[in-house]
């Protein structure tokens, strides 16, 4: 789903000859036209135009029953990504929390879903030239071109709801710095302003036609905007919120990890369609997305065991899914721009970073409870970094080279997109956590967290006797 | 009389302890699991780097009988649940004042 990767999807299927004739009234036509990235992708869609299948020139835009077809299953892949995250960060906290953390993930479909429908896709991908927003004019979807331009060859509808699995799981993954101790109402209030003016703007500015989009920076499938956005609000809101009661003097260890690796495992299962779905096409591209993701998973598993033997004698499970997930995370925004090396390092790599980062924020004593951000922040950087050292053109002809391949600018542009994300990310969610909290308020008292989140906010416990 | 003997075994001694009880006439008996330590400390566990001591599975095996079975009692479960290492576990033996048997109201020791 890069910017550059959906720019060339919209181009391979026309000819040479309609590629060069029409890019200038298509360039008008489309809403990221003004800028000055897609010139010089037209010459490498141009280029690359023979070796594509041409599926029909009379019609350019032709839907394609495989594209369609891979594009929902992956939409539904990446749904099933939130559930698995519930379990991932459900299993982590104490028995009396389980359910309340589970509900954050569950009900953070039903939220998002209703908000992306009715306003987010619009803001994040609608036509307009604000800077941080797109518009308001597919509101309820109303006005729906019959397919976006950014994958010109799906029903307009099949993109939109696989970018709304994006947003639901976002905010989701936030529920690992705030675990234990945030009050539902302000759960909900928090996570619906923050799916607006936090992950609706930067989709739209990386995706959605903005200015991140026209800078040229890589990300395939949401290094940036889903990862990164989340990890640096994640640091941010643990920071305000403050330690848990009891951090550091009493023991909390994970409940149940045979729930944490069940989660881990759909997270897994579902980042096939979250990155391979990412081409947006059933195509050579989706399955380099697929094979770099499964590869630099399997070693970022590997690694992060490996330093745990180092450091404590002992592998452990709850390691090895951390380091599944870190790699996922890191391999993100590169899987569509890298090839099998740049996985293997990409993913050896993240998980020495990860544990550091988590070892570090021990020493600290902040309580990013489920390290939200050590994991998606540390990693999402990472992963957005390395994008910008091993991208290579000849494994995506609409993306570009990285370092390694000679292009260092490749690198400051990430980083450039790696400072604006964290630094609005972190602004906004201060911003909205004063908001919430001096209205709705965030944080539960005391008493009630004591008692636990499953009883004191929703009136249930997870295991009876 | 009656004592109330509480055996606390390693949860691979059960199926021994209980074999030797069944022997010398079969008590009834209650088994809970239950995690602690002894002297010689729990398990460090490490979660994502960071420790947390924690504490060793074992079983509680209750068993109410008359004082004359308790001697036998006793002598079962040490010999079935000895190992000889470190963590085999402690019997407490203790009075209790009466038992009934719920089913009949049954009183003392024809109820255990």
């Amino acid at each position: 789903m890069g910017f550059f990767e959906k720019l060339r999807a919209l181009f391979k299927r026309r000819t040479a000859a309609l590629a060069a004739a029409g890019f200038s009234a298509l360039a008008s036509a489309a809403v990221w036209a003004q800028q000055a990235a897609p010139v010089t992708t037209a010459a490498s869609a141009g280029a690359s135009a023979a070796a594509a299948p041409v599926v029909s020139a009379g019609s350019p835009q032709a839907i394609s029953a495989g594209d369609t077809a891979w594009l929902l299953a992956s939409a539904a892949l990446v749904l099933l990504m939130t559930p698995g995250l519930a379990f991932f960060y459900a299993g982590m906290v104490r028995k009396k929390n389980v359910m309340a953390t589970i509900m954050q993930s569950f009900i953070m479909i039903a939220l998002i879903s209703v908000q992306w429908v009715i306003w987010g896709y619009s803001l994040a991908f609608g036509p307009g030239k604000s800077f941080l927003f797109g518009g308001l004019d597919w509101l309820f979807l109303k006005h729906l071109p019959d397919v976006s331009p950014l994958a010109p060859t799906v029903p307009h509808y099949a993109y939109m709801i696989f970018q709304a699995m994006f947003a639901i799981i976002t905010p989701a993954l936030i529920c690992g710095a705030y675990a234990e101790r945030l009050s539902f109402k302000g759960f909900v209030v928090f996570s619906l302003l923050w799916a607006t003016f936090v992950y609706d703007p930067i989709a739209h500015l990386v995706w959605g036609g903005g200015y991140f989009g026209s800078l040229g920076a890589l990300d395939f499938a949401g290094g940036t905007v889903v990862h990164m956005s989340s990890g640096y609000s994640a640091l941010a809101l643990a920071l305000l919120l403050g330690t848990r009661k009891g951090y550091g003097k009493e023991n909390m260890p994970p409940h149940n990890l045979t729930l944490v690796l069940l989660g881990a495992s759909l997270l897994w299962f579902g980042w096939f369609g979250f990155n391979a779905g990412s081409a947006c096409a059933a195509n050579a591209l989706a399955c380099n997305a697929f094979v770099t993701t499964n590869t630099a998973t399997a070693m970022a598993a590997l690694m992060w065991c490996a330093v745990e033997m180092v450091h404590r004698g002992k592998a452990t499970t709850l390691g090895a899914a951390s380091g599944a997930v870190a790699g996922l995370v890191a391999i993100t925004p590169a899987c569509g721009f890298v090839d099998l090396i740049g996985s293997l390092w990409i993913g050896a790599i993240v998980s020495i970073l990860c544990y550091t980062a988590i070892q570090v924020k021990i020493k600290l004593g902040y309580d990013d409870s489920l390290d939200t951000f050590g994991v998606h922040g540390v990693g999402g950087t990472w992963g957005a970094l390395a994008t910008g050292i091993w991208a290579l053109k000849s494994i995506n002809s609409g993306g570009a080279d990285g370092v390694l391949a000679g292009n260092p600018g490749q690198f400051l542009i990430q980083l450039k997109t790696v400072g604006f994300t964290a630094v609005y990310s972190i602004a906004l969610t201060v911003v909205l956590y004063f908001i919430v909290d001096k209205t709705v308020g965030m944080r539960v008292h005391q008493k009630e967290e004591e008692l636990g989140l499953d009883l004191s906010q929703h009136g249930e416990e997870g295991y009876h006797i | 009389m009656m004592k109330k003997i509480e055996a606390i075994i390693r949860p691979s001694a059960l199926r021994a302890v209980l074999d030797g009880l069944k022997a010398v006439g079969y008590p009834g008996v209650t088994v809970a699991e239950v995690q602690g330590h002894g002297k010689q400390k729990g398990i460090t566990e490490s979660y994502r780097g960071q420790s947390v001591e924690g504490l060793l599975p074992k079983l509680v095996v209750t068993a109410v009988v008359g004082d004359k079975q308790v001697k036998k009692v006793v002598d079962i479960i040490v010999k079935s649940a000895r190992t000889g290492e470190i963590g085999d576990g402690k019997i407490f033996v203790s009075p209790v004042s009466d038992a009934i048997r719920i089913r009949t109201g049954e009183k003392g020791e024809k109820a255990v």
